[in-house]
């Protein structure tokens, strides 16, 4: 097991930058997800790491070996790919030993690996057919059974869950998170669905354009997005944005929201001060806005559009003033469209953003 | 980094064949150009050529190579075009007619010529039918230097047998490429197979077809073997009087003036289809 | 679509089968007539009418040819040609295939282009210039010299038929083999291999028919050691009807056979119509 260091990582594929000077350090056992929209670098980063690709500047260290000038055989990697890349030529036994066989072990080694590592993704069964004889969502397990057995420093997954229907990514997802529990690998895991990487991460490297935005624990990132980018990426549906503009006067400081305005928690209101006159974006995730019959301090006036029963909530789509929100309500909650109602703002859960540069407020 | 290295490896795999076709390819043509407009002296000259278009077959082997290709062509185009469309409804054995379609392939152009000389040789099995059948009393020469039409009409016949298949086959590729919805889409909006084969299929297919017809067309120009078992020198074409010049006549000069010649033609006849069967970028961006 | 029960359907279907047979019958004809020519008495060939159906059925004809002094060496020039053929384009050309399928670099869509222009000149101006360079090369009249243009003709098809079969094995695979520890070159043997021979031997049966059936540079560039091709070519005016006949079946059944094994590809023989 090792940690991981990303040293200034640039990679440029013609006139697309991919990795755009990516520093980032992963510990030994942590399970690291590398999350973005399709083209933010992940997969790039990933790659240059499993030596796939070559980085253009930078180092990559693997505990404390300078792997960047290394073949993949020679860096101890072990991967899943996104295809699953199972070889439809061998059994699924012969896949899942491909790596061990590589190492030149005993028959008697290379078996008891193979069935160990069967076992844990319930394979046991399957060893002597074809991939084209399993299911999708068997052959991924060959995939992953064939990665574990290595016993590799670092396990690398792009996107693995992403070609299963929806059940059984669920399925897998848990049974992910539970596999590292068990064989506590240093992992590297990327994919664009921010459910799967609230779920299985230690941390989220959240990746745009090339670079990471923010690194952190999943529930951090959550509720402290860093940027508007973070706040709308993570979260589903995903955080609401509306439009201000800072205002100080005697009573302190506030922003005008259309015709209401918006008191701000005594903690950012210094912060915002600083940008009085100026316009801001007001960011509230769909479950933290509430519906009062009466108008308090904190609520501006809205019009229900759609309501959506979900089952577990109701999704709304309301407009405020010019813009539009989505709003989570408790399931029996008593609303139709057409309704005028007040949205209330808990100034605690506002997450403030500066409208220019996207950045938070804090 | 080992970046050097990889980044020469597509090319060091690459070069024994561009080596190779360089040498056995690319050279000889510059020779051919050579041996037909170089004087012993080293000088460029037109002597070869003009002793080439002062023989007096040069005019026949011109007029029937391009007439060869006049009824050859648009023949099999047709001819392939609807075996293609036969084996595309993906009918039950169509598996069985596709190969029996393309056992052509296979055939050289001499056992072609040989299998076709059976049937239309004097004493052969067409004059046979057409006589058991009570149409015929004598035999008809088919294949009679006094019967220039008819011995034509035979070399037709059997190139068009023998080279359909390779049409077919480019055609056929290119049906499989066009998604089912468009033929859907067309029977919904209430064209009938003909309609939807003129309006929808054929347009869809002018990339293929286009192909098809340039690697007939090139080689139509080269029909050779064909021509000699059938027709002997009765009927020259170009392809026939380079070798003839070469091996009979012992003259590798005019031999290479008529190669030059057939070669200027294919290039011209390429330019000429992609020219005028142009697909227009805007209708290419559907793949 | 039709209710199976309408009129239109019935003979819109047999138009179909009726076509089909057609022109089945059509391509078949010819060579059961062939057939039949090559296996009848030499009497046989100039009678007439002819008789429809194997009535007469001998070997007269072909053991005439076979036992032809030239022949059985011919045929076996022709056998040893068409395999340095395969051998020699195989070995060169589908390390291109590989190359042009894995890759991006400069000049590649130049490349692709030239093998694709390459693939059209006629045989007539390649095959004269090297009859007269094989001459001074001592190459003429050899299995070598015809094996060598054989080779160069067929090399343009190899790479580009063995690039699309290389495209055809997913790239994954091979960087899956080696994040498992291959090397590149291990990686091809163990997975692309494997996974690219069923196509890798079409591509060499059809590189064995295209040997097998040339005729012209298999002509012009032998005189004692002449291949099946050259061999009845240069033969055709001197020799009775009936040898033809036998020649023509010989040169024809291969093709039955190899056509058969390759069925599966017919369709991606010529490479780049639709990528």
């Amino acid at each position: 097991m090792a940690g991981i260091r990303f040293q200034s990582i640039r990679k440029v594929f013609g006139k697309t930058i991919a990795a755009n000077d990516v520093s980032l350090e992963i510990e030994d056992g942590e399970f690291m997800v590398l999350l973005g929209p399709s083209g933010c670098g992940k997969t790039t980063l990933l790659r240059c790491l499993a030596g796939l690709e070559h980085v253009d500047a930078g180092r990559v260290f693997i505990g404390d070996r300078d792997v960047t000038d290394l073949a993949p055989r020679d860096r101890k990697i072990a991967m899943v790919f996104q295809s699953y890349a199972v070889f439809p030529h061998l059994t699924v036994f012969d896949n899942i030993a491909f790596g061990l066989k590589m190492q030149g072990r005993s028959r008697e080694d290379v078996k008891r690996r193979v069935e160990r590592g069967a076992e844990l993704l319930q394979l046991s069964d399957y060893l002597a057919r074809y991939p084209a004889q399993l299911s999708g969502g068997q052959r991924q397990r060959v995939a992953v059974a064939r990665a574990i057995v290595m016993q590799a420093a670092v396990l690398l997954m792009d996107e693995p869950l992403s070609n299963l229907d929806a059940l059984l990514r669920l399925q897998m997802r848990a049974e992910l998170k539970r596999l590292h529990s068990e064989i506590k690998a240093t992992t590297i895991y990327v994919t664009h669905d921010q459910v799967e990487a609230l779920s299985l991460g230690d941390r989220i490297a959240v990746m745009q354009n090339g670079r990471i935005v923010q690194c952190d624990a999943p529930m951090n990132i959550y509720d402290y997005p860093a940027n508007t980018f973070v706040g709308g990426f993570i979260g589903s549906p995903p955080m609401n944005f509306l439009k201000g503009v800072v205002q100080t006067n005697g009573a302190g400081t506030s922003v005008n929201v259309g015709e209401s305005h918006i008191v701000p928690s005594a903690m950012v209101a210094p912060a915002l001060a600083a940008k009085t006159g100026q316009p801001i974006l007001l960011g509230m995730r769909p479950e933290n806005l509430a519906l009062t019959p009466t108008q308090l301090p904190n609520t501006l006036r809205a019009h229900v559009l759609v309501v959506e029963p979900l089952g577990s909530h109701k999704l709304l789509t309301m407009q405020v003033g010019a813009e539009f929100a989505k709003v989570s309500v408790p399931p029996d909650q008593r609303v139709e469209p057409e309704d005028d109602v007040w949205l209330h703002f808990d100034a605690d859960k506002i997450r403030w953003m500066d409208a220019a540069n996207g950045e938070a407020i804090r | 980094m080992r970046t050097k290295l990889e980044s020469a490896l597509p090319y060091s795999l690459l070069a024994p064949t561009l080596i190779f076709v360089t040498l056995l390819i690319v050279v000889p043509i510059f020779q051919a150009f050579l041996l037909a407009f170089q004087a012993p002296d080293g000088s460029f000259t037109l002597e070869y050529f003009q002793k080439m278009a002062n023989d007096t077959s040069f005019r026949d082997s011109l007029k029937f190579t391009f007439l060869l290709l006049l009824f050859i062509v648009p023949a099999q185009a047709v001819l392939a075009l609807v075996m293609a469309l036969l084996i595309h409804t993906r009918f039950r054995g169509h598996t069985i007619f596709l190969y029996i379609f393309a056992i052509p392939l296979g055939i050289s152009d001499l056992a072609a010529g040989i299998a076709w000389l059976s049937i239309f040789t004097e004493r052969g099995y067409l004059n046979s039918i057409l006589s058991q059948l009570g149409i015929l009393e004598t035999p008809f020469l088919f294949l009679s230097y006094q019967n220039l039409p008819a011995v034509f009409g035979t070399i037709v016949v059997a190139e068009s047998w023998r080279a359909t298949a390779i049409v077919m086959t480019i055609l056929l590729a290119g049906l499989q490429v066009i998604p089912r919805d468009y033929f859907e889409a067309a029977d919904v909006f209430g064209a009938n197979t003909l309609k939807r084969t003129l309006y929808v299929v054929l347009p869809l297919l002018r990339p293929s077809l286009q192909a098809a017809l340039i690697i007939r067309t090139i080689f139509a120009f080269q029909t050779f073997s064909v021509v000699l078992v059938l027709a002997g020198r009765v009927i020259p074409v170009l392809a026939g009087e380079s070798y003839t010049w070469y091996v009979t006549n012992r003259n590798p000069n005019i031999a290479a003036a008529y190669a030059v010649l057939v070669l200027i033609f294919t290039v011209a006849a390429t330019w000429f289809y992609l020219k005028f069967l142009q697909t227009s970028t805007a209708e290419a961006g559907y793949d | 679509m039709r209710s199976s029960h309408s009129r239109r359907y019935i003979s819109s279907r047999v138009l179909l089968y009726g076509s089909a047979i057609v022109l089945a019958l059509w391509t078949l004809v010819p060579l059961y007539l062939v057939a039949l020519a090559a296996f009848s008495t030499k009497q046989a060939t100039f009678q007439w009418p002819k008789p429809l159906l194997p009535t007469d059925f001998s070997t007269e004809t072909m053991e005439f040819f076979v036992n032809t002094r030239g022949v059985l060496g011919s045929v076996g020039n022709s056998v040893i040609v068409a395999l340095l053929t395969i051998v020699a384009s195989l070995v060169i050309g589908a390390p291109g295939g590989y190359a042009l399928a894995r890759f991006r670099f400069r000049g590649k869509d130049t490349v692709s282009l030239g093998l694709l222009i390459s693939k059209m000149f006629p045989t007539a101006i390649l095959s004269i210039p090297l009859a007269v360079a094989f001459i001074q090369l001592d190459l003429y009249d050899t299995i070598w010299g015809v094996a060598l243009i054989h080779t160069a003709m067929a090399l343009p098809f190899v790479v580009i038929i063995t690039s699309g079969i290389f495209v055809g094995v997913p790239r994954d695979l091979e960087e899956a083999a080696q994040t498992l520890g291959c090397n590149r070159v291990q990686a091809f043997l163990r997975v692309v291999m494997p996974l690219a021979l069923p196509g890798l031997a079409a591509a060499a049966i059809f590189t064995f028919v295209i040997s097998w059936n040339e005729v012209f540079a298999a002509t012009i560039l032998t005189l004692r050691n002449r291949t099946l091709p050259a061999q009845v070519l240069s033969s055709l005016n001197d020799s009775p009807l009936y040898y033809r006949y036998a020649g023509g079946f010989f040169m024809i059944v291969p093709a039955l056979i190899f056509i058969f094994l390759i069925r599966k590809y017919l369709l991606n023989l010529w490479g780049g119509v639709s990528k």
